[in-house]
């Protein structure tokens, strides 16, 4: 019995029907193509106008089959496969027609743009014909969470989770959760000290029933699909005992490695590049510390850990003290890195973001003028817990009398980063602020445009400007300390022009602070190609959608939250490591997930055993059945991706959804007017 | 003109000048953040700095940047250029700018274009540059005061050998001048 | 090792030293540098700011010059080294401009095929063709006590990004060192020194002489080392106005890095073209040189 086709191509307002006739391609399709018994086209196929009207023509004209020709199936696939539901029909005898990212978004000649909608028509006609019945597969949740990254952002989906009443499993790879945020003094526009709001959230993490923190452990594998990854995470050996150090820090006051580090800390001097001296993560290189070391005084853990490369225990075997003043006999040579599995149901990664290496910008001459620092080496010297005591002062100690802030560096630059940073113009407020609020200098902030917009944050910048900070728009061209006149003599001059003005201006100042461009973790890439999500071009990971779904990705189960998605400040972070969290409560509530039943299937009979489908699988989904001697698919972990299938030397394997009929019937629905002619040719 | 057809003008100013300059088309993406003036070691002189003067391309000020002396005080030192955060070849633009205005009879007050023109004078005729001449040819007709201070370091450096009275000329002028009138012809200048 | 050799209208007679201490520092060194033949003027800046396709085809005709089998050209001078680059990259890049310049030449009987040769600079090839161990084993006169301030200027080091720093380059320091001289960190090293100001506006020149030369001094420099005859004259030639226009007392020697690393070798000074400098550099070599 002929199939019943329906064809229904929206316009999509004019974002289709712009470029395409599509009241033509509809006319065409009803009279030319075989099977259809209905063409139509409507202004908006997903409104509910638009819906009810293909419901009603299944039910009254009897559809067997139906195309939609509109958007990307990205977008309203699953609008559509629940109207035919509706009407009774199985949605996966519905085919999509993408119209607008195929057609219409991608060429500007109306009349060929035309005729290529139709070949796409005429395909998705062909195809749907022979499409099957399938009834979707379910898969269960286990309700572990893993969040990578132990940030404000991991942090925060961390506790929603575990408040909620769900395992969560948090892994960071430095030795103290806190991130970024643990490193600032204040934060922007309220002034709270970042500590005080953070602090209890690290220590909240540690202590929670649901929770289990691995600190100085990395991810290193994913595999699985949601519902149930299976996570490799290798935790670092600290080669101190977790269980039985106590955090007294004994250890690390008495490690010889560290007296130089102690010694020059007792000066509270903001140096760089120390010689000879093991520069502290934490502290941004303005702060020093022994070969083995607790991060910060509220790090969480406060476990110690050994820097292997620095010891001289490692590499003499001899010294030992911190074994030998450890009360607790929580020191341990001998531990190693250790791989630890767990199944989790869903992966939120909210691994944060790097700060640009300012020394790519030799014009402001980081890292060869002194009093040059960036931003986060700022954020220490103002910090009460940093290498200064929170005192804001020169390399030499005294106290400046003028500091320039200088926006956008390694931001908005082609060279570099091509967008904006997003917290900068905040945060050098906010720094700006604490120079006027702490010292008598007067603070010069060098901008291109001010960017402030958020709750209280134009308001933040009107009391920048009572509180007397001078706004100059101009990107600063150069800092130099070639002095042209006796008042540059001995300082950092900044030379920029005032744009407002139209006129070259250099000012002599004593300090200067570079606003360094937020840029994604230099492995973001690669620790996103683990667990299969992506990055854009800039490096940051890419969302299920810009505007409508930016938790989500394009892997099922696994969501990003804060910076890693892209430069955010932190109230920006909280929402979405809040937004993730939601998402995944709402799965393991659920309980299990629809998947797409086009799992590939392995004919037993034909099967040869060669195993060449299980090499190239890249979900791991094919095992071997060694009784049998043939392979086996796991349908809840196989993705649908027809590398088996293509591949299978005996075409042993079936591609629900994706047949070679199926494929076959839509190459020549595309070619329909080359057939065409050929017929034609044949019968003359 | 109506307003629209007033902003298609302005733009067909920018293409000119954006045709005429390789890597020109990267003018449009200028953000207005002044590193380039910042940079310039002569902006001070400039009627407008490069920034202001890249507004006023945008919005099609032709007559006053074309009657602008900011390109004559580019030296062609490219420290805007490898600062500028769009990649605008700024000093590109500064030479077009400059044969935009020589080829309209501009920049009449300028001491530039008169150098420049002697200059590719005696390139076109010997095919090397004659310091001696341009001295005689260039600074003792326009800068007449200049000289005088001149003196008694042009001694000097002709004592020292260091300049020439005779030109230097290569053997194939011929060939050289066979080459430029060929391009001026294909060039339209 | 074989280049062909531009020498720019400099070299033949206000940039003599350069010239001849470049001549000897390859022999020294052996490599050979021919000399295009029948060479012509680069037009500096100023061919560029009358006529774009004339001002590079009268360029390429010096590339098309080159002996097929050389593929590498060296130029002394800034200037003649970035027109020579600048040409070379537009046609590569610019098919258009490419045709145009050809047709040019066509009319001289010539044409060149853009990126068949590569433009260096001289002190890319002193420095990286030869290299610290080579030029350290050379050297008999060690520069020990001298204190030379690099002046880097600007057409080598910029607009192209492909080599030293844009901002505060280090090849010519690092050659200083390997001749056994202290250097000079100073942040003027590739400040603009208004190149053909001089010949428009004294006061405007001058200035941007003046901090370039007070920024060495301030600093300690013995002596100045350039690797632009342009540069040269202006800091050199013009050195006695500037203090007069400011007052100041600068007598600062400033000579080719080629001088000072033929000194080094021990070469004559006579073969190094030590003299034609307008403020002396022999006395200060002599003086500061602890050997």
């Amino acid at each position: 019995m002929a199939e019943k086709v329906g064809i229904y191509v929206c316009h999509c307002g004019s974002n289709i029907a712009g470029t395409v006739d599509v009241v033509e391609v509809a006319k065409w399709a009803g009279e030319n193509i075989k099977d259809v018994v209905v063409a139509k086209d409507y202004k908006f196929m997903c409104s509910s106008v638009g819906q009810q009207m293909i419901e009603e023509d299944i039910k009254k004209e009897g559809l067997t089959r139906v195309v939609v020709a509109a958007c990307s199936p990205h977008l309203h696939e699953k609008t559509f496969r629940r109207v035919c539901e509706n009407a009774g029909l199985n949605p996966y005898l519905m085919q999509m027609t993408n119209l607008r990212e195929h057609v219409s978004w991608v060429h500007n000649d109306k009349e060929k743009a035309t005729e290529k909608a139709k070949s796409l028509v005429s395909a998705s006609a062909e195809r749907v014909k022979l499409q099957e019945p399938l009834e979707p597969m379910y898969a269960e949740i286990n309700p572990v969470t893993l969040v990578v990254g132990g940030g404000i952002a991991g942090l925060q989906a961390t506790l929603e989770l575990a408040n909620a009443g769900h395992k969560v499993v948090l892994v960071e790879r430095e030795p103290s959760v806190g991130g970024h945020m643990a490193q600032l003094d204040k934060t922007f526009p309220t002034l709270d000290c970042s500590a005080c709001i953070l602090t209890p959230k690290m220590s909240e993490a540690a202590q929670h029933d649901n929770v289990t923190l691995l600190t100085y452990a990395e991810l290193e594998e994913v595999g699985g699909s949601i519902g149930k990854f299976k996570v490799k995470v290798r935790q670092k050996a600290r080669y101190v005992d977790f269980d039985k150090c106590n955090g007294c820090s004994a250890c690390v006051d008495k490690c010889p490695v560290g007296a130089k580090a102690r010694k020059l800390a007792e000066q509270k001097l903001p140096v760089r590049d120390a010689d000879g001296l093991i520069p502290n993560y934490f502290e941004e290189g303005i702060g020093y510390q022994g070969a083995i070391s607790i991060p910060f005084p509220q790090a969480v853990p406060r476990v110690p850990v050994i820097d292997r490369d620095k010891c001289t225990y490692f590499k003499t075997g001899k010294c030992g003290v911190c074994a030998k003043v450890c009360p607790t006999d929580a020191i341990n040579f001998d531990q190693e890195d250790e791989i630890l599995e767990m199944t989790v149901g869903n992966i939120i990664f909210a691994t944060g973001w790097k700060l640009f290496d300012c020394k790519k910008t030799p014009q402001y001459g980081y890292g060869r003028l002194p009093n040059v620092f960036t931003n986060m080496e700022f954020e220490r010297l103002v910090n009460a817990a940093g290498p200064t005591d929170g005192n804001i002062v020169l390399e030499d100690g005294t106290e400046p009398k003028s500091v320039a802030i200088i926006h956008c560096v390694g931001s908005r630059d082609e060279e570099h980063n091509v967008g904006c940073s997003n917290v900068c113009c905040m945060a050098a407020l906010k720094l700006g602020h604490l120079v006027l609020e702490k010292t008598n200098a007067e603070v010069y902030d060098f901008y291109i445009d001010m960017r402030t917009p958020s709750k209280m944050y134009e308001e933040f910048y009107q009391r920048l400007m009572q509180e007397g900070m001078h706004f100059i728009r101009g990107k600063v061209a150069e800092v130099t300390d070639a002095a042209r006149t006796p008042e540059e003599e001995g300082k950092l001059i900044v030379q920029a022009e005032d744009t407002l003005a139209g006129t070259q201006r250099r000012i002599p100042v004593d300090m200067v602070v570079l606003m360094g461009a937020i840029e994604p973790q230099a492995d973001a890439k690669e620790v996103g190609l683990r667990a299969g999500i992506s990055c854009n071009l800039a490096g940051w990971y890419t969302e299920l959608h810009p505007k409508l779904d930016p938790v989500a990705t394009m892997t099922d189960g696994i969501f990003v939250a804060g910076a890693c998605q892209g430069p955010k400040d932190i109230p920006a972070s909280v929402a979405q490591g809040a937004a993730a969290a939601a998402r995944v409560q709402g799965l393991i509530t659920k309980g299990s997930v629809m998947i797409e039943p086009i799992a590939a299937r392995i004919i037993e009979e034909e099967c040869s055993g060669c195993r060449l489908c299980g090499t190239l699988c890249p979900y791991n989904a094919i095992s071997f059945d060694e009784e049998k001697k043939v392979s086996r698919i796991e349908p809840a972990m196989c993705k649908g991706c027809g590398t088996c299938v293509a591949a299978c030397p005996a075409a042993a394997i079936i591609g629900p959804h994706f047949k070679n009929d199926q494929i076959s019937a839509e190459i020549e629905g595309v070619l329909w007017d080359a057939i065409a002619d050929q017929k034609e040719q044949a019968e003359a | 003109m109506s307003s629209h057809e007033k902003e298609r003008d302005n733009r067909s100013f920018m293409q000119e000048v954006i045709a005429e300059t390789p890597g020109g088309e990267r003018l449009k993406n200028c953000m207005q953040c002044g590193s380039c003036s910042g940079s310039c070691p002569l902006g001070y002189q400039m009627d407008h700095t490069p920034r202001q003067l890249f507004a006023m391309i945008d919005a099609g000020d032709r007559e006053e940047v074309l009657n602008s002396n900011t390109p004559w005080w580019c030296v062609s030192c490219y420290a805007c250029m490898t600062r500028c955060p769009r990649n605008v070849p700024i000093t590109d633009l500064m030479y077009t700018l400059k044969r935009m205005q020589l080829a309209e009879g501009k920049a009449q007050r300028e001491l530039g274009p008169v150098l420049a023109r002697k200059f590719t004078n005696f390139v076109d005729h010997f095919g090397r540059v004659y310091e001696l001449g341009l001295a005689l040819g260039f600074h003792v007709p326009y800068r007449t005061m200049a000289v005088t201070k001149m003196g008694p370091m042009g001694a000097q450096m002709f004592f020292k050998g260091r300049m020439a009275i005779l030109p230097s000329k290569i053997k194939r002028t011929d060939q050289l001048q066979a080459i430029v009138r060929k391009a001026r012809e294909l060039g339209g200048k | 090792m074989k280049y062909a050799y531009y020498p720019g209208c400099s070299s033949e007679c206000n940039a003599a030293a350069y010239e001849i201490s470049t001549q000897a520092v390859a022999k020294a060194l052996g490599f050979d540098l021919i000399e295009i033949e029948d060479w012509n003027c680069c037009g500096a800046t100023e061919y560029f700011s009358q006529d774009e396709l004339t001002a590079c085809s009268v360029i390429a005709r010096n590339l098309a010059l080159v002996d097929n089998d050389l593929d590498q050209v060296v130029a002394s001078c800034a200037a003649c080294y970035l027109n020579l680059a600048k040409v070379d990259k537009l046609m590569a890049e610019d098919s258009k401009m490419s045709g145009l310049i050809n047709q040019a030449l066509a009319a001289g009987s010539l044409q060149y095929e853009a990126g068949r040769l590569q433009v260096r600079h001289l002190l890319d090839v002193v420095c990286n063709d030869f290299g610290e161990e080579k030029i350290r084993a050379m050297v008999k006169r060690p520069l020990t006590g001298l204190k030379v301030a690099s002046y880097y200027g600007c057409q080598v080091v910029r607009p192209f990004k492909d080599g030293d720093c844009t901002e505060y380059p280090m090849k010519m320091d690092e050659l200083f060192k390997w001749l056994g001289a202290e250097i000079v960190e100073w942040g003027a090293k590739a400040h603009c020194c208004g190149g053909h100001m001089t010949q428009l506006s004294d006061p405007d020149a001058f200035e941007l002489l003046r901090r370039i030369l007070k920024n060495a001094d301030d600093n300690g420099a013995d002596i100045m080392a350039t690797m632009c005859p342009m540069c040269q004259l202006n800091l050199d030639a013009y050195q006695g106005r500037v203090d007069g226009m400011f007052n100041t007392k600068f007598r600062l020697p400033v000579v080719y890095f080629t001088q000072l690393l033929g000194y080094a070798f021990g070469l004559d000074t006579k073969s190094l073209g030590f003299g034609k400098e307008l403020v002396p550099a022999e006395p200060v070599l002599k003086a500061k040189i602890t050997a």
